[in-house]
């Protein structure tokens, strides 16, 4: 058996295994997963993948190993990924902190499935988007990115990896069943074409590194175990050695910093798309599967004269707060349809502080909106 | 802690971070003294010091990874072994070990040390049991003999619990052995040995812990506890794991149990990936070669 290692072309794959190729394409060469519906395909694409390239597939016990044994494999110096849903979601969150809190480049999916529990395996959701912010215990920020298609999910799996390496932090990808399941064309471009952020390596020798000095904008250099350099780092409360330090002063420092990291380079890091928001009455924004059917409501909307917008949230943390902000003083209202029961509408309501009313169109999980309901809520919104 | 007085310093001095003394660990524990002993037997074992890495959980035992002058990893409860799974497999040239307590290796994480040992990920374990939780204050643990007190077990402990090594045994460890706190020359060797060991090696160290556990089951004091030691430890090299349970202040046997050879995880995955890809890979030269995949279950 010949070894493919980067494809190039043209290809027909869902977004499951677009997302794994697009992990491949980043420099990925470490998975460690769990089985789970409907994110399955993701570990089994880089089962079959990640041997070709040279990298490794481990199958874990659990989610709470799978996230512990990419953080380790990232400080062993090698990009790391996991994916789940829901259910390994919950039980991920624990180390997604440690990953926070140790400033760990690596990418986690979540192919959203509809809950709570069990919930729906094997039907779309969006519901894990505010656990996605705030699932893990204590104050922090964090970087998701929510795709529509596999085209998009293969794309923005490049650019976890590289928001992950740039700003040293676990990245999110928030997708949801329809797009990991859906099949589509996926154009992967040759391996020349796709930009990399390499680690950022200490420039200093061994007795010299102090593993949480930042640079300039706030992100330390990280040194990999095993190259002299005999750090320690630890999930307590620490100082720039790594050492722990139990006072308020100390958790204050750390603490600022790694919110900080986020929101004062949250230009670099958001991502949105914005269609005809200039001078519309009301603006539809949403994200995943749910911004491509609102794009559908958006265009026949037009075709009755409603002068609509469309606001595509690509990255959904850190939250575009200024562009809403900036939106909401001309229009009448956003309409925020998601596969939930309100949880960006939430966000979307507190950034538009009054200026514009914000309607949400909510589904609870097991399908799509009709795009009559998101329709409907625009022809009552410009009433 | 008091500073070392010798102008030459102490020969493990170079694994310590001097700048974090004193430790936190109370008066009498055995930690310091496993410690010791584990860089120790670290520095016979000749292993390159920047290639090695500590990684440890949550608790008394977990604080290891903070005092030591190597790469190391101060991770959360129950997750140092699948942390270290992934640096070992991401970077094959380390040599990883996890330092950590009986209730973060095998309470709350023991669901990963059972999986470890079954697919014999290259690693060592050192798990210090002092019989309870006792950076909490002193709770029942996995390890909590039958009928001792505890700060949740005030009228004794009425749970089975677990014999460390017959379960990493039974998981498949290829190298097991038990010491106490007392034992601090056989404690050095077997730790030189398990480092050396290739595949998923295992040293339970019994330690005193006499502040929280010892004053409520009549050994108030670390010398009540290795006097304890010195008169129940049976030394029985080769001795079935199955008949190595603790009693309440009952005989302790020790000794190394299990030391014998199995393919571990990398070997295998070297292997059959060699089937489906030969001849692209290049032939292995792990000591391991004559494994196969048959003889992979363990025994």
């Amino acid at each position: 058996m010949t070894r493919r290692r980067h494809l190039t072309g043209e290809f027909f794959m869902n977004g499951d295994v677009a997302c794994a190729e697009g992990a491949i394409s980043a420099g990925c060469r470490f998975f460690a997963g769990y089985p789970i519906t409907p994110a399955t395909e993701v570990a089994e694409r880089m089962a079959e993948r990640l041997p070709e390239v040279g990298g490794i597939y481990i199958q874990m016990e659990d989610e709470l190993a799978s996230m512990n044994a990419i953080l380790g494999a990232s400080w062993g110096g090698v990009k790391a990924m996991t994916a789940t849903s829901g259910p390994g979601f919950s039980l991920m969150m624990e180390n997604l902190g440690l990953g926070v809190i140790l400033e760990t480049p690596c990418v986690l999916t979540n192919i959203q499935r509809a809950g709570p529990s069990t919930g729906l395996p094997t039907l779309p959701g969006q519901g894990d988007m505010m656990q996605a912010r705030w699932g893990s215990h204590g104050c922090y920020e964090i970087i998701a990115l929510s795709p529509s298609s596999p085209q998009e999910i293969y794309e923005l799996t490049i650019k976890a990896f590289n928001l992950s390496e740039k700003y040293r932090t676990p990245v999110l990808i928030m997708a949801d069943e329809v797009v990991g399941h859906m099949s589509e064309k996926v154009v992967i471009r040759p391996p020349e074409e796709i930009v990399l952020f390499p680690r950022r390596k200490p420039n200093v020798p061994p007795e010299d590194y102090l593993p949480f000095v930042p640079d300039a904008d706030l992100v330390p250099p990280m040194a990999n175990a095993g190259e002299g350099y005999r750090f320690h780092v630890t999930g307590l409360t620490h100082d720039e050695r790594g050492y722990p330090v139990m006072n308020a002063q100390a958790q204050h420092k750390l603490v600022k910093r790694l919110v900080q990291k986020i929101k004062k380079n949250s230009e670099d890091i958001i991502e949105i798309e914005e269609d005809g928001v200039n001078g519309a009455d009301v603006v539809v924004c949403s994200y995943g599967i749910s911004a491509r059917i609102s794009k559908f409501a958006v265009e026949r909307a037009r075709q009755e004269g409603i002068n609509v917008g469309m606001l595509k949230l690509i990255t959904v943390w850190p939250f575009p707060e200024r562009t809403i902000r900036k939106i909401a003083r001309g229009v009448k209202a956003f309409i925020v349809p998601e596969i939930n029961c309100g949880q960006i509408a939430l966000e979307v309501e507190r950034c538009a502080g009054g200026a514009a009313e914000t309607v949400l169109v909510p589904h609870m999980g097991g399908g799509v909106h009709r795009p009559e309901s998101i329709l409907d809520a625009i022809r009552k919104a410009v009433r | 802690m008091s500073q070392v007085s010798s102008e030459q310093g102490h020969h493990i001095d170079a694994c310590l971070r001097e700048d974090r003394m004193p430790h936190i660990w109370c008066p009498g524990c055995g930690l310091g003294t496993i410690l010791h002993c584990f860089l120790s037997g670290l520095l016979k074992s000749g292993l390159p010091l920047d290639k090695v890495v500590v990684v440890s959980g949550i608790g008394c035992t977990g604080r290891a990874a903070g005092y030591v002058k190597l790469d190391s990893f101060h991770t959360t409860h129950g997750r140092a072994i699948p942390f270290a799974t992934g640096l070992k497999l991401a970077n094959p040239e380390l040599k990883v070990v996890v330092f950590s307590g009986d209730g973060d290796l095998i309470a709350i994480g023991g669901n990963h040390f059972i999986h470890a040992a079954r697919r014999n990920v290259d690693m060592t374990v050192i798990c210090v049991n002092n019989f309870n939780y006792g950076m909490t204050g002193g709770q029942l643990g996995p390890t909590t003999p039958l009928t001792a007190r505890t700060s949740t077990s005030p009228y004794g402990n009425y749970e089975q619990p677990f014999n460390v090594p017959y379960l990493a045994a039974a998981s498949g460890a290829v190298y097991v052995a038990r010491w106490t706190a007392l034992h601090f020359r056989r404690l050095e060797r077997a730790t030189t040995e398990a480092l050396l060991k290739r595949g998923f090696s295992l040293i339970e160290v019994i330690s005193p812990c006499p502040i929280v556990y010892g004053r409520l089951n009549r050994q108030p004091t670390g010398l009540d506890q290795m006097r304890y030691y010195r008169e129940n430890s049976i030394i029985r090299h080769g001795a079935d794991p199955r008949d190595a349970d603790i009693n309440l202040n009952g005989k302790i046997v020790v000794g190394k149990f299990i030391d014998t050879e199995r393919p571990t995880f990398s070997d295998l995955q070297e292997e059959v990936l060699r089937k489906t890809f030969e001849p692209e890979l290049p032939a292995r030269t792990t000591s391991a070669q004559e494994a196969t995949v048959a003889e992979s279950v363990p025994k």
